[in-house]
C-alpha cells in the first residue's frame, strides 16, 4: 500500500487540493479507504488526518467500509422511478443476490442508491465502479449480471453498455452554430479584451447555473481586484435532479467551454482554470482531458496562447457524489480538498475564491455562451430573448413526454410551446428547475421561461396524470435530507424532521395539526438556512401545499386529534413477550379520539 | 459615529464590526451558540438570526454592520424561530440535563431557559452517539455535541487540530485527530482552550463535574442574557 499511496501522491504533485482525486484513486484500488491509507496520506501531504476522515465521510462515493469489487449505485431520481426503476432494481438485486444497501458476503458486489446521475432522458441508470449505464432493462441487467459473475473487469465490458446519447432534439442559437477552434479567442484579441468584456456586458448574458447573476459584472469585479493571482472555475457539477444539458455540452461542445474559459482568463488575468466535474460524469473525464491535450498542441492553451503571449491552462477535477458541491463556495471548498460546506459571505468568491484568491465561477453553459458572444458579437446574442433575459436557454426535458432530450429556446418561450414541442399531451404539471425549483400546474402554462418568471438551470420534468404528487414531493424531500451538508441547524435537523413529518402524512398517519406543523418546519428551514440548498429544500412541500391544499387535507385522519410518530402498541411487543402477557392492559391504542 | 438600529435602539459600530460585535459592545443581547468573541464567526447554529427591515434574515455573527441597517432582534417571531432551532438541537442529540455533569453551566440550557422552552416539541431522534472516556483528564460525550465547532476552532488556533466535524447531514459527528480516533491518543491536554470551550457538556475536563447544586447553578437565577453581557462567557 505504501508504494501505491506514494505513487498516487506523486501523480498529484503532493498537493493537498486534489485530495478528492487521491481518494478516488484509493477507493478504486481497494474498494474502500483503508485506515492505513488515511495515515499515509496525512503524513505524505502533512495535513491532519481528520481532514481526510471528514472528506471520506462527506462524499457518497467514498467509504471506510469495504464495498464490492463491482460497486453499483442506482440512480434514484424521480425520473428513474417514472421509468420503472423500482422493479428493475428489485430484478438486479435478486439476480445478484444482493439486497439494496448491502455488500454481498463474497465481497464481489455492492448495491446502493445515489442521487440523479444525469441520464434522466435515457434512464433508469446506474453507476458501476463510477461509470454510467443508462437505458436499463431486464436484458441489459442480465448482461451486467453475467459480466459480474464471470469476473470480467468493467474496462472490458462491451462499450454499447456505456453508450450515452446527446439526444439533441431542438438546437437553437448556440447549439446550431459551430464555433471554429480558436475563432472566439482570435476575435477577442483582435477586438481587445476590454472591448470583449464590454461586448459580453452589452449582450446581457446572465449566469446559466440558476441564480442568473450578470456574467460581465462578475468578470469585471474580479478583474478589478488588487491581487495578481486569479482563477477561473467552470461549474460542471450539474447535480440538480432532472438536469443533463451540461453533460451534452461537455461531450459535444467541449472546445466551446474551454474557449469561453480561456477568454475569461485573459480578461481577468488568470493563468489557471479548473473544471469541477461531478463524479457521476466520470465517463467524460478522459474525453475532456484529450481535448485539453489537443488544445495545448494547437496552441490554444499553454504558455503562449495563439502567440498573444497569454499563459493559461485548465485542469479537470472530479467530485465524489455531493449535490451541495454545485453551490459555488462549497464547490471551491471541495476543489481545495475539503468537505463541500458553503462558506460565509462576505467575502464573495469573486474577491476570495479558490485558495482565497479572486475567482470567477460560472456554469458550463455560461462559458459556451460567452465564447459565442466573443466570436459573433453581442447583438447576435441579444437579438433573441426578452428585455431582462437575453439569448437562449438550453433545457433538459424529461419525464412524461414523447421526445425527452435537449431543447434550446429563446428566453420568453411559453411553457405551452415547450410542452407541445416535446410531445407532452397529458400533463399534470412540470417541475421547472428541478427539486429546488417550482412545481407548475397546467393552469400556469402561459408562463414564460425567463429569469423573472419561470427560472430554471435547465431542469424541466414533466408529469402526467397517472403520477402521484405525493410520491414526487416525497422523492424530492428525501433527496434534500440526504444531500444536506449538515453545517447549519435548520437544514441538518430540519430536513430530517420534514422528511419524517411528510412521510407521516403520506402514509396516512397524519392528524389535524400535522399539516400546520409541516408548513412551520418548512418555513423555518427556508427562512433560516445558511445556503441555497436549505433555502429551497422545503420548496416542493411549500409549493404543493399552496397549489393543492385539498390533496394534503385528504391525507389527514380527520377523526383523530393526535397520532404519535411511532407505533405505540408495537413498541410494547417486547415487553409483552418478556412478561408473557397479552391481556387488554398490555396493549395501547394508537390514536386519541377527538 | 456610524450606527445601526436594533429594535429601534441606536447601536454604534466601527468599520468591519459584525452586527453581533456591535450589539454586544452596546449591551444588546442576541442569542447565540456558535459565536465566541475570540474566534472567527462560524454561522452554523442560526440562533443569532435577525431580520433586516428590507425583509430578509441575516445571522448577526457573520454579517457586517452597515450604516443605517434597521434590525429586528428581540421579537416574538424571532424568539419562536430560535426556540424551534434550540429544540432541534435537543431532539437531534441526547440531552439528559438533570444528570449532566455540566450542572447547568450549559449555554444550550441557558438559551433554552431564555427562550422559555418547555418541551422538545419535535420527535426525538434517539441518535446513537459514541462516548469517549479514554482520556484521564477529559471526557467527550458526543450525545451533547451541538456542532458549534468551537473546540475545532480553538484547537486549530492552538496548532493542534485535535478535532473536526465529519460526515454529512444528520450523520455529522465530532472526530478526534489520533490514529485510534480516541482522545487518549490525541494531543489534547486539560489546559487546552479546546478542552474548556464547549458551550454544552460534550467536552468536559474531569474533576469539575457536579460543582453546583441545583438552585445555585449559573443560569438558575441569572438569564443567559445577563451572564453573557456581564462578560463571564461560558468557557
Ligand atoms: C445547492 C446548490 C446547488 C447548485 N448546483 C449547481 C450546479 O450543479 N451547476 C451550476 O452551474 N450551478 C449550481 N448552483 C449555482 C451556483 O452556486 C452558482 O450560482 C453558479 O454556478 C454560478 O454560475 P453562473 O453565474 O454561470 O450561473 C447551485 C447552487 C446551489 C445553492
Ligand atoms: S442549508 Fe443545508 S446544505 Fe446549506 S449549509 Fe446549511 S446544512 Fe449545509
Ligand atoms: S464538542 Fe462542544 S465545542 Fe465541540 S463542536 Fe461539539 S458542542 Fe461544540
Ligand atoms: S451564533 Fe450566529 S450562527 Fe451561531
Ligand atoms: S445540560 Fe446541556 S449538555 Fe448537559
Amino acid at each position: 500500500m505504501e508504494s501505491f499511496i506514494d505513487e498516487t501522491l506523486k501523480k498529484y504533485q503532493h498537493q493537498t487540493t486534489p485530495l478528492l482525486m487521491v481518494l478516488r484513486d484509493v477507493q478504486a484500488q481497494y474498494f474502500h479507504i483503508p485506515k492505513q491509507a488515511v495515515e499515509l496520506i496525512a503524513k505524505g501531504l502533512d495535513i491532519p488526518r481528520t481532514q481526510i476522515v471528514a472528506v471520506v465521510e462527506f462524499y457518497h462515493f467514498f467509504s471506510f467500509e469495504p464495498r464490492g469489487r463491482y460497486d453499483i449505485f442506482l440512480s434514484d431520481s424521480i425520473t428513474d422511478h417514472m421509468l420503472g426503476k423500482k422493479a428493475l432494481a428489485d430484478y438486479l438485486c435478486t439476480k445478484l443476490q444482493t439486497p439494496l444497501g448491502t455488500v454481498r458476503a463474497d465481497g464481489v458486489v455492492s448495491i446502493d442508491n445515489t442521487a440523479c446521475t444525469g441520464l434522466c432522458d435515457q434512464g433508469p441508470a446506474l453507476l458501476v465502479n463510477g461509470y454510467a449505464i443508462g437505458q436499463l432493462s431486464e436484458q441489459r441487467i442480465d448482461r451486467i449480471v453475467v459480466l459480474i459473475e464471470q469476473n470480467c473487469p468493467v474496462t472490458e465490458w462491451d462499450s454499447d453498455l456505456f453508450e450515452v446519447y446527446d439526444n439533441i432534439q431542438q438546437p437553437g442559437l448556440l447549439l446550431n452554430t459551430k464555433l471554429p477552434r480558436g475563432a472566439a479567442l482570435t476575435a477577442a484579441w483582435q477586438r481587445g479584451l476590454t472591448e470583449t468584456l464590454d461586448d459580453i456586458k452589452a449582450s446581457g448574458l446572465r449566469g446559466r447555473g440558476g441564480a442568473g447573476f450578470t456574467t460581465a459584472m462578475k468578470w469585471a469585479s474580479c478583474r478589478a481586484t488588487e491581487e495578481t493571482e486569479r482563477y477561473v472555475v467552470c461549474n460542471a457539477d450539474e447535480g440538480e435532479p432532472g438536469t443533463f444539458k451540461d453533460r451534452v455540452l461537455l461531450n459535444s461542445y467541449t472546445h466551446d467551454i474551454f474557449e469561453g474559459m480561456t477568454i475569461c482568463a485573459a480578461i481577468l488575468g488568470a493563468h489557471k482554470g479548473f473544471v469541477y466535474l461531478r463524479g457521476e460524469y466520470l465517463h467524460l473525464f478522459n474525453k475532456l482531458n484529450a481535448v485539453l491535450e489537443e488544445r495545448r498542441a494547437a496552441g490554444l492553451l499553454g504558455d503562449n496562447i495563439l502567440g498573444y503571449g497569454w499563459k493559461f491552462d485548465i485542469e479537470i477535477r472530479l467530485g465524489a457524489g455531493s449535490y451541495v458541491c454545485g453551490e459555488s463556495s462549497a464547490l471551491l471548498e471541495s476543489l481545495e480538498g475539503k468537505m463541500g460546506i458553503p462558506r460565509n459571505r462576505p467575502p464573495s468568491s469573486i474577491i476570495k475564491g479558490y485558495l482565497a484568491k479572486p475567482t470567477v465561477l460560472n456554469n458550463v453553459e455560461t462559458f459556451v455562451a460567452a465564447a459565442h458572444i466573443a466570436w459573433q458579437g453581442s447583438e447576435w446574442f441579444a437579438s433573441c430573448g426578452t428585455e431582462k433575459s437575453k439569448g437562449t436557454k438550453i433545457l433538459s426535458i424529461c419525464g412524461d413526454c414523447e421526445r425527452p432530450g435537449i431543447y434550446e429556446y429563446p428566453f420568453g418561450t411559453t411553457l405551452k410551446e415547450v410542452l407541445k414541442d416535446c410531445g407532452a399531451d397529458d400533463v399534470l404539471g412540470v417541475q421547472v428547475g428541478g427539486p429546488s425549483g417550482t412545481f407548475v400546474s397546467t393552469r400556469e402554462s402561459d408562463g414564460r421561461l425567463t429569469f423573472e418568471e419561470l427560472s430554471t438551470g435547465g431542469a424541466f420534468i414533466i408529469f402526467n396524470h397517472s403520477r402521484n404528487i405525493f410520491d414526487i414531493v416525497q422523492n424530492f424531500t428525501h433527496f434534500f435530507a440526504e444531500e444536506s451538508c449538515g453545517f447549519c441547524t435548520p437544514c441538518r435537523v430540519g430536513t430530517s424532521l420534514l422528511k419524517k413529518q411528510f412521510d407521516k402524512i403520506h402514509s396516512g398517519h397524519g392528524s389535524a395539526g400535522d399539516i400546520k406543523e409541516l408548513r412551520d418546519i418548512a418555513k423555518l428551514i427556508k427562512d433560516t438556512s445558511h445556503c441555497g440548498l436549505g433555502q429551497s429544500a422545503a420548496e416542493p412541500i411549500l409549493t404543493t401545499l399552496e397549489r393543492y391544499p385539498n390533496l394534503y387535507e385528504r391525507q389527514i385522519k380527520q377523526q383523530y386529534s393526535f397520532d404519535p410518530v411511532f407505533d405505540l402498541d408495537g413498541s410494547l411487543a417486547v415487553a409483552r413477550k418478556m412478561s408473557g402477557r397479552d391481556d387488554g392492559h398490555a396493549h395501547l391504542t394508537q390514536v386519541e379520539k377527538k | 459615529m456610524a450606527h445601526i438600529t436594533i429594535d429601534g435602539q441606536i447601536v454604534p459600530f466601527e468599520a468591519g464590526q459584525t452586527v453581533m460585535e456591535a450589539a454586544m459592545a452596546a449591551g444588546v443581547y442576541i442569542p447565540h451558540l456558535c459565536h465566541h468573541p475570540d474566534f472567527t464567526p462560524h454561522g452554523s447554529c442560526r440562533q443569532c438570526t435577525v431580520t433586516l427591515k428590507a425583509g430578509w434574515n441575516i445571522t448577526a455573527c457573520t454579517a457586517r454592520a452597515a450604516e443605517g441597517q434597521e434590525i429586528s432582534n428581540n421579537t416574538e417571531e424571532l424568539n419562536l424561530v430560535r426556540k424551534r432551532l434550540t429544540q432541534m438541537l435537543f431532539v437531534e442529540g441526547n440531552h439528559f440535563c438533570p444528570a449532566c455533569e455540566k450542572t447547568g453551566n450549559c449555554q444550550l440550557q441557558g438559551v433554552a431557559y431564555h427562550l422559555n422552552m418547555m418541551s422538545n416539541h419535535y420527535p426525538q431522534f434517539y441518535a446513537l452517539r459514541e462516548v469517549d472516556a479514554t482520556h484521564p483528564d477529559i471526557l467527550l460525550d458526543r450525545n451533547r455535541c451541538i456542532f458549534c465547532n468551537l473546540c475545532v476552532r480553538a484547537s486549530h488556533a492552538e496548532g493542534k487540530d485535535v478535532f473536526a466535524i465529519a460526515g454529512r447531514g444528520i450523520n455529522k459527528h465530532l472526530v478526534v485527530n489520533s490514529e485510534s480516533g480516541k482522545l487518549i491518543d490525541s494531543e489534547l491536554t486539560a489546559d487546552d482552550r479546546a478542552a474548556n470551550i464547549c458551550p454544552t457538556g460534550a467536552l468536559l475536563v474531569r474533576g469539575k463535574a457536579f460543582q453546583a447544586p441545583i438552585g445555585q447553578r449559573r443560569y438558575d437565577h441569572h438569564d443567559i442574557e445577563e451572564v453573557t453581557l456581564g462578560g463571564s462567557h461560558g468557557g
